[in-house]
């Protein structure tokens, strides 16, 4: 193996570059080395100026998400060697706005995620002294896999519906939204029934699943949505077809 | 280069730079691909409905008509078509029962039923019906 591998890294100083331009860094190619690892050897050895995101090296804060060769992937989960022998291209996260060389502008998102009321709602707040609202293993199970999401926005950036229209709420935001919805201590499906119904919710994505197979936590936002278009158009249908009192 | 206006467009409030989505962004990643290809099926498929139609109104009009019909069906060009089309409706097909079970959880008994149950009772489904109507054609 080859002791060197070139990082070809998108620059972008917002005062002054019109666009963003690539720049090479040879780096040394250590089987143990992470995309993220090579990042900060430059950061630190190389060239100060270099920006990114990162926090944890173990995957769950979610801040060092990035195109690596095209696909959006966690830095510190992507190994230098699978890419050997280069070069490997590191690129800001797709689809969001660059703020400075790998660094993206998140506020939409972060506008977006309040939106669907990504936490749990009681018509009627019980009180301390009655205890915990109580949940069975099943009940647990019913959302589990849609609670792991760690909000890194790799969905967003393989999202060809996202790139195309950013008014879409978009793969997480709607994977969180069901997360609640299928809590059995939640009580606010309605109300985020009213932001997804809209043109830019639910109906906005259509089911391309490139989210559920970029997603590092195996949360399946494709899966989600759908399911949501679907328990949507069952309500429709009781709804039309049920008596009052039989309706839920 | 941009020039000075150009930039104004491509910088969003912040001042971040988007970046512009190529027109052929589909052919970059073979699952995007795949995904656009599964959209045309549709087209395809609503031709397969007229192409059925044409043919049913062709049969209710008469011996004349029916024959009439046969040779227009004959015509390579129509040939070729059909023949498009029909790949189009077997990969909307296999992509679409493939894509079922995300979008569909069924409990029994409180377990999950695995997808691969849910893609095969599609397929019976798909061969009960086939079945049937071949059964009404050649009888």
């Amino acid at each position: 193996m080859d002791d060197e591998i070139t990082l070809r890294v998108t620059r972008y100083r917002p005062d002054k570059d019109d666009e963003p331009a690539w720049q090479d860094y040879d780096v040394p190619l250590r089987t143990e080395w992470t995309v993220l690892d090579a990042l900060n050897h430059v950061k630190d050895d190389v060239d100060t100026t270099l920006a990114f995101r990162w926090s944890c090296r173990m995957g769950i804060c979610g801040s060092c998400g990035m195109n690596v060769d095209g696909e959006p992937r966690l830095t510190c989960a992507t190994f230098l060697s699978d890419y050997a022998p280069g070069p490997v291209r590191v690129e800001p996260l797709g689809n969001f706005p660059v703020a400075r060389d790998l660094v993206v502008d998140i506020d939409d998102f972060m506008r977006k995620l309040p939106q669907v009321k990504p936490w749990i709602i009681r018509e009627e707040e019980q009180s301390v002294d009655d205890g915990e609202y109580l949940q069975t293993p099943e009940e647990l199970d019913a959302y589990k896999q849609f609670s792991m999401c760690i909000n890194c926005m790799l969905c967003y950036a393989a999202c060809p519906v996202y790139g195309l229209d950013p008014d879409f709420v978009g793969p997480a935001a709607i994977a969180l939204a069901e997360r609640y919805d299928l809590d059995s201590r939640d009580q606010g499906a309605r109300e985020r029934l009213d932001v997804l119904i809209e043109h830019e919710g639910v109906y906005g994505c259509t089911f391309v699943g490139e989210c559920t197979r970029v997603c590092p936590k195996h949360v399946d936002p494709a899966g989600a949505i759908q399911r949501y278009k679907l328990k949507t158009a069952q309500q429709s249908v009781k709804a039309f077809l049920l008596p009052r009192a039989l309706r839920r | 280069m941009t020039d000075a206006g150009d930039q104004q467009t491509r910088l969003d409030e912040r001042g971040g730079y988007r970046r512009p989505v190529p027109v052929l962004w589909w052919i970059r990643k073979p699952t995007y691909f795949l995904f656009v290809m599964r959209e045309l099926s549709s087209i395809f498929v609503a031709w397969l409905v007229l192409y059925l139609l044409l043919f049913v109104r062709a049969v209710g009009r008469g011996e004349a008509a029916y024959q009439e019909f046969l040779d227009w069906a004959a015509s390579p060009w129509l040939v070729v078509l059909n023949l498009v089309a029909f790949a189009f409706v077997l990969l909307h097909t296999i992509t679409w029962f493939a894509l079922t079970p995300q979008a569909m959880v069924v409990d029994l008994r409180g377990r999950r039923l695995p997808p691969a149950a849910i893609i095969g009772a599609q397929y019976a489904g798909l061969a009960v019906v086939s079945a049937f109507v071949l059964w009404l054609v050649t009888r």
